[in-house]
């Protein structure tokens, strides 16, 4: 089973010193499905990638590439994986054409094919115009764009791309996801790594949740909200000790999960429409001056409130 | 074998293309060579003759012989141009103006006191701004001086040995031009402080070259760090390639850029400034091993700093302290003590000791150089290696 998955991966750990970055975690991927890795920054999401790209040794587990074993010299798994590291990964010195030709030969490909393959490469981003052009006089999103180019470039089976997104400003960012929901639509496995939920909502088939180095959920987004229950989720913007009147709503029997957090209270209740008069009168009467209230249905971030206690973004 | 090759190739051109190992390899040390060989001539007076007077008073048959025999003849090396005064007064004041570097004086009754054996002496007149030429021509008259009393001897042995009444001065004159035509029986060849000194032109030439090249190869091993620093190793070690041929791109670059920097330096030196390198064979063997010994070093240094800029400082105060000490811009094998010892823990040192050598003998002579050399690569090397494998991690 594990040699007809495009990435498998089972219980892989590494620490560093006494920190364990990575604990347990194991997933797979199968061709043409987006697997989102969502998590907070330090959760151990490039951990993980670094092991399954071959950058790094870990210290127990396994992975599979297109039933290949990775190490960090498994030359022919790594042959399958297009990596897209989270910081740029291209040289200033050389122009955009010469990037993708030193990467193609390095791929294994002739002169001839990786010239084609670059050329296709630079039109699938936008780049043919500033081909001959040092990559040092590329705009931000040209280099972002360039920097995920290399990564197609040898036809990946398994495209891995590491918080892309990073610094990027919206117009990019959309590219960027537009291009990833395309690719996969072709049939490439993907990796994704976000600290954004919505990035993980848009393009992911099944999302992995992970905090302190352990997978600690994994499904659809359905799935995944479902572990909540139906409620609604309220955010309620206010002055005043949020910490004490959190806790006096969590004591409430509908509310069902209550944080305080940066000038908010994120609530988690049966029904929002029925319960906000009472949670309005409590907050209220606990002396806070409430400037604002938003209602969500339960998304990735509620799952990720209810599974850890603490908000994605702490 | 092919990444290692396209990872040089990639190098290169990112190195010539901001023009800095250009710089550093080829235009600064051609640049030092003429400015330091320009400089040391007109201090040193090379490629100049010593402008010596001669005042003979004496007009004998010994002071004769000095002025036209001896003299011309020191004067077709080059050395020296001989300038006869009529008197002792003008000659000290051509001394003293500048005009004369330095004059030997040849006393009344010089020749017929050589003759009759009795104390005999010539003087030379220096200028105390100029010691360097008194001490020249001080070794022109001291010379000459030994030969004539080789003669002497020579013949007071003859007269010892033959006993009875003096010799007649008719053959005191045959035994004395008999002697002096004799072959010496013992004779001392001095190539080191001759032959085997590379002229200035070729040592400026060759330590401008060996100094910079230490500079030059940085550029390969460094940019490990820098690519690190940039995140484009992580590309790279996640690229189908094994780690070895990381690190064999990034020692070939350097390599290669010790090896043009090296060829162009030979060339245009030998063609612009007319340095004499020696029998190309042996300085081929000479800059390969300066090149190997210079990257052992340059790697292990670059695997002990934490980031490209910390390796940067590091490498260029190791290249000077090597480059001192190894006698690139003056020669420090000539110093008292431990200092002429300490030269040799300098590759720098053992690159141009193996030019002089070649310069003297035959291209035998710069196998202990070159294996000195190719010591340091061998232990320099080893030590980096173990450590550039942590250093090709992401």
């Amino acid at each position: 089973m594990a040699d007809e998955r495009v990435l498998w991966c089972h219980d892989l750990r590494r620490s560093f010193g006494g920190l364990v970055a990575v604990d347990g975690v194991g997933f797979y991927i199968d061709p043409g499905e987006t697997y989102a890795l969502l998590g907070p920054n330090g959760a151990g999401k490039t951990t993980t990638i670094s092991m399954i790209v071959g950058l790094l040794d870990r210290d127990g587990g396994e992975i599979r590439v297109a039933g290949e074993p990775m190490t960090t010299r498994a030359v022919r798994a790594k042959r399958e994986i297009g990596y897209v590291p989270q910081d740029l990964a291209i040289y200033p010195d050389l122009s955009g054409r010469e990037n993708l030709m030193f990467f193609a030969r390095l791929y294994g490909m002739s002169t001839s094919e990786a010239r084609r393959r670059s050329a296709e490469v630079l039109e699938l981003t936008g780049l043919s115009d500033r081909a001959r052009d040092q990559t040092k006089q590329y705009s931000g999103g040209m280099k972002r764009r360039l920097n995920i180019g290399i990564g197609l470039l040898n036809r990946p089976k398994l495209l891995i791309l590491d918080e892309p997104t990073v610094g990027v400003d919206p117009q990019s960012r959309n590219a960027i996801l537009e291009s990833v929901e395309a690719l996969s639509g072709a049939g490439t496995a993907v990796l994704y790594t976000t600290h954004y939920m919505e990035e993980a909502e848009r393009l992911a088939d099944r999302i992995g949740i992970i905090d302190h180095g352990k997978l600690i959920a994994e499904g659809t987004r359905q799935q995944l909200v479902g572990m909540v229950g139906e409620g609604d989720q309220v955010r309620l913007t206010a002055a005043g000790d949020l910490t004490r009147a959190a806790a006096g709503l969590a004591g409430r029997s509908w509310v069902r999960q209550a944080k305080a957090a940066d000038g908010t209270i994120d609530l988690v209740v049966d029904d929002a429409s029925r319960e906000l008069p009472a949670i309005l009168a409590d907050l209220t009467a606990d002396g806070l001056a409430v400037s604002s209230v938003q209602v969500h249905e339960p998304d990735l971030e509620a799952v990720f409130l209810h599974l850890t206690g603490r908000a994605l973004r702490d | 074998m092919r990444a290692a090759l396209l990872i040089c190739v990639k190098d290169l051109r990112a190195r010539l293309r901001d023009r800095s190992a250009l710089l550093i390899g080829i235009v600064v040390p051609l640049g030092l060579a003429f400015i330091f060989n320009g400089i040391f001539s007109g201090i040193s007076g090379g490629g100049t003759v010593l402008n010596l007077g001669v005042v003979n008073a004496d007009h004998g048959l010994a002071s004769q012989q000095f002025t036209s025999e001896v003299l011309p003849a020191v004067a077709r090396s080059g050395l020296i141009a001989v300038h006869p005064e009529a008197t002792l007064a003008r000659a000290r004041a051509l001394a003293a103006n500048g005009t004369l570097e330095a004059v030997i004086v040849i006393p009344a009754g010089f020749s017929a006191q050589v003759q009759a054996n009795q104390p005999a002496a010539m003087q030379v007149i220096g200028n105390i701004d100029d010691p360097v030429s008194a001490q020249v021509a001080e070794s022109i008259a001291e010379s000459y001086a030994a030969d004539l009393n080789r003669v002497r001897l020579s013949v007071a042995t003859v007269a010892a040995g033959r006993g009875g009444p003096a010799l007649p001065p008719a053959q005191i004159q045959a035994l004395s031009a008999r002697a002096a035509a004799a072959v010496e029986p013992v004779a001392v060849d001095d190539v080191s402080a001759q032959t085997k000194e590379l002229n200035q032109k070729s040592f400026f030439a060759a330590g401008m070259a060996v100094f910079f090249l230490f500079f030059t190869v940085q550029f390969g091993v460094t940019s490990l760090l820098e690519e690190r620093s940039d995140g484009t190793l992580a590309r790279l070690v996640a690229a189908p390639i094994g780690r070895a041929s990381i690190l064999g791109g990034k020692l070939l670059t350097s390599f290669v850029l010790g090896v043009i920097s090296m060829a162009v330096l030979v060339a245009a030196t030998t063609l612009l400034l007319g340095a004499s390198w020696g029998n190309p064979l042996g300085v081929a063997v000479l800059v390969v091993a300066a090149i190997l010994s210079a990257i052992g070093i340059m790697a292990l240094i670059a695997t002990l700093a934490k980031n490209a800029e910390q390796a940067a400082n590091w490498q260029s105060v190791v290249a000077v302290i090597l480059g001192l000490v190894g006698g690139t811009f003056f020669p420090v094998s000539q110093a008292p003590g431990i200092l002429s010892r300490l030269t040799f823990i300098a590759p720098q040192a053992w690159f141009l000791r193996g030019l002089g050598d070649l310069r003297a003998g035959s291209i035998s002579a710069v196998w202990i150089p070159a294996l000195a050399m190719l010591g340091f690569a061998v232990v320099t090397g080893a030590v980096a290696l173990t450590r550039l494998r942590h250093l090709a991690e992401v």
